[in-house]
């Protein structure tokens, strides 16, 4: 740790790791629910665990890119923090907002919860991914507004380098692009039209600024690459990124009223959006590859090079599968559209999360790395967690195949619940993978406390 | 040296320019790439759509566009073989030239479109002109930036910043400038003429 204020990166990246044991669990639950309808039938129905799921792992994602432009920007800046006590109330703001919306879902109906907290003012709830009730959007707004103006007075008034500056486009168009959660037009095909603009332009837009802007951080600490090489690296990628994935965005408007041509452009750019992932991979690789110097942190670049690869194969390869119009006119909204989630958000967001944490975290514990034996069962952790997704992917793309078949395909297409009576062998094995997963973090998290010899940090 | 006598320790391993927009440049062909594999695909399944609303393209400007691009295209072969030399603003000129030919290109386009527009023609009338519109705007866009492209090259070669020692930058330009002058020359058969 070169500057004092990175420190408050440390407890974001904390509440990151225990908001992802959460995301976990209620995984688990709602996979548990999918074999066992009644599980925990009435206290948390599924609608209600789903939700919970997939809020968690977007707070937790947005926690570890918070803390990781908290580390990475004063170091790319060279100076320190603007406001590191602001960064500490938004923290807690932050945190508090998350574990009262949680609990709002636990506690009360959903409904409920909307009409409590100001719902029929301005209606934005109801929508999968921005469920949250209105003054948690607007706390969200506060907060990124906040953390934002902190990050870019330090980079303003400090060293400004490409990765800070593609950081900076990758965090701003995320805040940009929340707004949309706020717009709710009553028509269906508009509301969708836009309510994209918040989720396919994060993903595979935004989101993969500020993940290739970590990734390229973290590439630069432990491989001693030059700047200038890995910097035309993220550009390129960067540019790739942009050409394929704003008008890509199509591939979400080909079956929700939206004028026909979106089946050509989705498919089209769509198609493309694998190469910047594919980049990004052999990017990883040939900067370790080139490196000059041996970091002791080994498991950090195991995570690197692990982004790289499931990023590709989750964002990339999955995504490809379906989605070329003629293909998804089978597959949407199908298990396939679950599988390919679940890789991709592992591979992509998580993973270079985790990269950063791997990579900070000693430092900011005084230690240029974890111990050896600290670092072998982090490595652990990463097969462990890595090869069940890919488990988890595997069986949901099966059971997605299948359920297409039967319930979209040949001569007496069954219905919904009767294909899903048919794929239950599936769920279950999905969910013992999911099992290994929570074993892989419990591994990950217990690699914290594992003592042994360590360096003292340069 | 002119272009004429390019000798054998020319020949480079790497591609000319900087070798970031070549990969820009694999992945803009990529792109059109598909999208004409799926103009040739879209049409085969309805060759008389669009064989009738192919009748309706301006086949003459086309044909001049193409010739203005590639004669635009051998100005930036000059300006590169300019800048070889040592010529400094000889090269800035030629520039100046391709991007002036880049105008008459989007002018002549412009027409084309307000055309197409004012006869109520949009990306939803038909398959054909769905292609035929996405292509040639997507196109035209490639144009712009290219020309942002060789006035940024323009600019920095007439302060001086190139010398017949270290001229990656116009390589550069011109590359991605060929590139777009590739990609008329394959669409306009394609599109305008090919029944």
């Amino acid at each position: 740790m070169q500057f004092k204020s990175q420190a408050v990166a440390k407890p974001y990246f904390i509440a990151a790791i225990a908001l992802f044991v959460g995301q976990i669990l209620f995984g688990l639950i709602m996979g548990f629910q999918y074999v066992v309808g009644d599980f925990l039938f009435p206290e948390i129905p599924f609608n209600v665990a789903r939700m919970v799921h997939t809020n968690l792992l977007i707070v937790w994602l947005l926690f570890g890119f918070m803390g990781a432009a908290y580390y990475l920007i004063p170091e790319e800046a060279e100076t320190e923090l603007f406001s590191p006590k602001l960064a500490l109330i938004t923290f807690w703001v932050f945190l508090a907002a998350g574990a009262l919306t949680v609990v709002g879902y636990l506690a009360v109906p959903y409904a409920t919860l909307a009409e409590m907290t100001g719902n029929n003012m301005l209606a934005t709830m109801g929508r999968e991914f921005l469920e949250q009730p209105l003054p948690t959007k607007i706390g969200i707004v506060i907060v990124a507004l906040v953390f934002l103006f902190n990050i870019s007075m330090t980079v303003l008034k400090g060293r400004k380098t490409s990765i800070s500056l593609v950081l900076l486009l990758g965090l701003w168009g995320l805040a940009v692009f929340f707004l949309f959660s706020f717009y709710n037009p009553s028509n269906l095909v508009l509301d969708k039209y836009f309510w994209w603009w918040t989720v396919h332009l994060w993903v595979e837009g935004v989101w993969e600024l500020i993940l290739g802007a970590m990734l390229a951080f973290v590439l630069i600490k432990i491989t001693g690459v030059d700047r200038e090489v890995i910097e035309k690296w993220l550009y390129v990628i960067i540019a790739m990124t942009l050409i394929t994935g704003i008008i890509g965005t199509g591939h979400h408007y080909f079956w929700i009223g939206t004028p026909e041509y979106w089946q050509w452009f989705g498919s089209v750019f769509s198609a493309l959006e694998p190469i910047p992932f594919f980049m990004m991979t052999v990017f990883a690789f040939n900067m370790v590859n080139r490196r000059r110097r041996e970091h002791p942190n080994k498991a950090a670049t195991l995570w690197a090079l692990g982004t790289g690869v499931m990023a590709f194969l989750g964002a990339g390869v999955w995504g490809f599968l379906h989605t070329l119009a003629p293909v998804n006119f089978y597959t949407h909204g199908s298990q396939i559209t679950a599988a390919h989630g679940h890789m991709a958000f592992y591979g992509a967001y998580v993973m270079v999360n985790l990269t950063m944490i791997s990579y900070a975290m000693p430092l900011l514990r005084g230690r240029s790395a974890n111990s050896p034996s600290a670092q072998v069962l982090e490595m652990w952790s990463f097969w462990l967690m890595t090869v069940s997704i890919v488990f988890i992917t595997l069986f949901l793309t099966a059971a997605g195949i299948l359920q297409i078949w039967l319930q979209r395909m040949g001569d007496n297409p069954m219905s919904f619940m009767a294909a899903q009576d048919q794929i239950m062998l599936f769920y279950w094995m999905r969910e013992a993978a999911g099992f290994v997963f929570l074993l892989g973090l419990v591994l990950y998290i217990w690699s914290f406390f594992k003592k042994g010899e360590v360096q003292a940090a340069a | 040296m002119t272009i004429d006598t390019i000798t054998a320790d020319e020949i480079r391993a790497t591609p000319p320019g900087d070798l970031a927009i070549w990969f820009f440049i694999f992945a803009e062909l990529l792109a059109f790439g598909v999208f004409f594999v799926a103009y040739a695909f879209a049409r085969a399944h309805n060759v008389a759509l669009f064989d009738e609303s192919q009748q309706h393209l301006d086949i003459t400007s086309g044909a001049v566009n193409t010739l203005v691009l590639i004669t635009s295209s051998y100005f930036m072969v000059r300006a590169v073989a300019a800048i070889k030399l040592g010529f400094a603003r000889g090269c800035a000129r030629w520039i100046a030239a391709a991007i002036g030919l880049g105008g008459v290109f989007l002018a002549i386009k412009l027409v084309e479109f307000h055309d197409k527009f004012s006869a109520g023609i949009s990306l939803s009338t038909n398959t054909f002109y769905m292609f035929y519109l996405s292509l040639t705007i997507f196109h035209f866009m490639h144009v712009i930036l290219g020309m942002v492209i060789l006035a940024a090259v323009m600019l920095k070669a007439k302060r001086g910043g190139y010398s017949a020692q270290d001229h990656t930058g116009v390589e550069t330009g011109a590359s991605y400038w060929h590139m777009v002058d590739l990609l008329w020359i394959i669409l306009f058969p394609l599109v305008y003429v090919i029944h």
